[in-house]
């Protein structure tokens, strides 16, 4: 198990720096001088110049690479050319936000999702099924901004009853909670039809296995095959389904945050690529491959936390 | 608590997109406390149905008419909730397969204290106690220790082990095994019909032995139901059935046992002719087409089940007194 962690971690650390190599490859090929993009056509050589120099960007490109681990590595990802503020500052404080905002979409598809595909099976053939199939495919086929933008005109502009824009206020619980339901209900929405079609598909395979019927030979109560006999083996191809949704569950958040002006990764993001910001787009991009790689790792680990035959083969 | 097991008239036809499928037909077998029975016939035949129907775990499309009484009640009138009862206390079975029998993510031990669920008068400890005496009499060294290990770590004569174990935990009046040693190579089929002989000496419950291996049967039990095309077609005490067997296909069913030959043959002998349709059964006896000595009625008229002896009976024209 040790060996298999400290294998995926490598491998995890070799991603981190093909990711990077490739951010830099992207911004040397993008046509055009970022400084005259920054500065306007009107600026003075000697000021293009200047912030040529303080982005790094009239030294090779192998070499602004090895600099940036370099830097990474003591924690300083650089600074941001128009603030001067240092990039870790500015992840460090839009992060939480989108974390918060990530997660709770992600809680919530869950919690509502698993339950669902195990009640689809547990009643399967009834109209309940059809109920829960239907609406499923239908949450999934809907865009979250469709969600975002027709939310935001009932709750927000007709009823009144969320804020429309904004993280909430800093250090009152319930304000930010307020700010938070929609934006994670947008996000949620199509994942609680996700899970539940998933968990239901990998249920119904492990209930025709012939252990189930064991189970069902010595009088266990249905709810307990499904919640402990099946949904154990049933899970997993869901907790590998939500790790790698859970990069397109951050980036979703990315104009969810737009569409509710919420402050976070995405909003940084958007604003540097705009700006050309290139040391804030760097720093952002390395922290959020990070996040995607850990919960990657983490999802492979809990796998096998949960199946002891997976686990036999990482210690073998 | 142990009882008397009889099915009388017991049919079983499932429901496909295809048309009935009739499973087993008319089905007459009783079964006392002590007492071995063993249900024997070729793949197809019903036997598995018939265990499924006395343990009531037949799927959602299986429909079931007749009777079968245990303890003088009918536990094919029962609702699902009395019958879910009744399974793994009155009524455990030991399945097929022993290598897919247990939940692959879980412990033995965790399992098989769930298994006692029916048990609310013991505690956990006390689960965990039983079922380390009772694997240590189905003779798996280190219980203690096994009891941590989940099943893939078990050999298949050990899950089989662990299998008759879980079982027995229940105390169950009626011990169903359906082909019991099937799964397991000769070494480990002998030593599992072993651990049964000396299990059926402490058991006063009833135990089904459902096979396809005439041995299996021969060795372990008192009495025996042969099965074709979902019917039983001979019933008797395994002497009567092994030596002075009755019905055409009884008889040419024992001509084919490879274990009966001591001599290498080049062809091995078979019953000519298939398994007639479940969909469409032959309006007379189902094994006429098949047979050697069939006449006139047989291939219209169903025969009755002629009885013989006090409990040897076969259903076919030509099996006289």
């Amino acid at each position: 198990m040790l060996a298999y962690a400290v294998k995926r971690i490598g491998l995890g650390l070799l991603i981190l720096v093909l990711v990077m190599v490739a951010m830099y490859a992207a911004v040397f090929l993008v046509p055009g001088d970022p400084a005259t993009v920054a500065l306007g056509p009107r600026a003075t050589p000697e000021l293009k110049r200047l912030l040529i120099e303080r982005m790094g960007l009239d030294q090779p490109v192998w070499w602004q690479i090895v600099e940036f681990f370099r830097n990474a590595l003591t924690g300083n990802l650089g600074y941001d050319v128009w603030s001067n503020r240092p990039v870790s500052t500015l992840v460090l404080e839009a992060l939480p936000n989108t974390l918060v905002l990530g997660l709770t979409a992600l809680a919530v598809a869950l919690l509502i999702g698993v339950p669902l595909g195990c009640l689809s099976v547990m009643r399967r053939g009834t109209a309940a099924d059809a109920a829960i199939g239907v609406l499923s495919v239908g949450v999934i086929a809907v865009p979250s901004f469709v969600v975002a933008i027709y939310s935001l005109l009932l709750f927000a502009v007709t009823l009144r009853w969320l804020p429309a824009i904004g993280a909430g206020e800093a250090g009152d619980f319930l304000s930010q909670a307020r700010a938070l339901v929609m934006p994670a209900a947008a996000i949620a929405l199509g994942w609680i039809g996700y899970i539940a079609r998933m968990v239901r598909a990998s249920m119904m395979e492990v209930m025709g296995e012939p252990h189930i019927r064991t189970a069902r030979s010595f009088g266990l109560p249905e709810w307990k095959i499904v919640s402990k006999y099946a949904l154990r083996i049933a899970i997993i191809p869901t907790i590998s389904l939500v790790a790698v949704g859970l990069g397109s569950i951050l980036s979703s958040a990315v104009f969810v945050e737009a569409v509710f002006a919420r402050p976070g990764i995405g909003k940084l993001i958007t604003d540097a690529v705009s700006t050309r910001n290139y040391p804030v787009v760097m720093g952002t991009v390395l922290v959020m491959t990070a996040i995607y790689v850990s919960i990657t790792i983490a999802a492979d680990l809990l796998i096998a936390r949960l199946d002891p035959r997976v686990r036999d083969v990482f210690r073998g | 608590m142990s009882g008397t097991l009889a099915a009388s008239g017991l049919s079983v036809r499932y429901e496909t997109p295809h048309g009935s499928v009739h499973a087993l037909r008319h089905v007459d077998i009783e079964a006392h406390p002590g007492e071995v029975i063993g249900i024997v016939g070729e793949s197809g035949c019903g036997k598995s149905t018939l265990v499924t129907a006395l343990a009531n775990l037949l799927p959602a499309n299986a429909r079931i008419d007749g009777a079968i009484r245990y303890n003088g009640v009918d536990l094919a009138k029962l609702d699902a909730h009395r019958q879910r009862l009744l399974r793994g206390d009155e009524i455990a079975l030991v399945g097929q397969d022993p290598m897919t029998a247990f939940n692959p993510v879980l412990t033995i031990g965790d399992q098989l204290v769930d298994f006692q669920h029916h048990r609310k008068d013991l505690s956990r400890t006390l689960k965990r106690a039983r079922i380390a005496a009772m694997l240590a009499r189905v003779g798996i060294a280190d219980a203690e220790r096994r009891m941590r290990s989940y099943p893939h770590e078990l050999s298949g004569g050990m899950r089989q082990r662990v299998a008759i174990a879980a079982a027995l935990l229940t105390d169950p009046g009626l011990l169903i095994a359906d082909e019991p040693t099937t799964a397991l190579d000769v070494t480990m089929e002998a030593q599992i019909i072993h651990l049964l002989r000396e299990l059926r000496r402490e058991y006063n419950g009833i135990v089904i032995v459902v096979s396809h291996h005439l041995g299996v049967i021969a060795e372990l039990c008192d009495r025996v139901y042969v099965m074709y095309a979902g019917e039983v077609v001979e019933g008797g005490e395994v002497d009567a059935i092994f030596h002075d067997p009755r019905h055409p296909y009884t008889q040419a069913l024992l001509a084919c046992d490879p274990a009966r030959f001591h001599d290498r043959l080049d062809r091995l002998p078979t019953i000519p002719g298939s398994l007639p349709s479940l969909i469409q059964p032959p309006p007379g006896c189902v094994y006429a087409p098949r047979c050697g000595k069939a006449f006139a009625p047989c291939k219209t008229i169903a025969p009755p089940l002629v009885k013989l002896t006090a409990c040897h009976a076969a259903r076919c024209y030509v099996a006289t007194p």
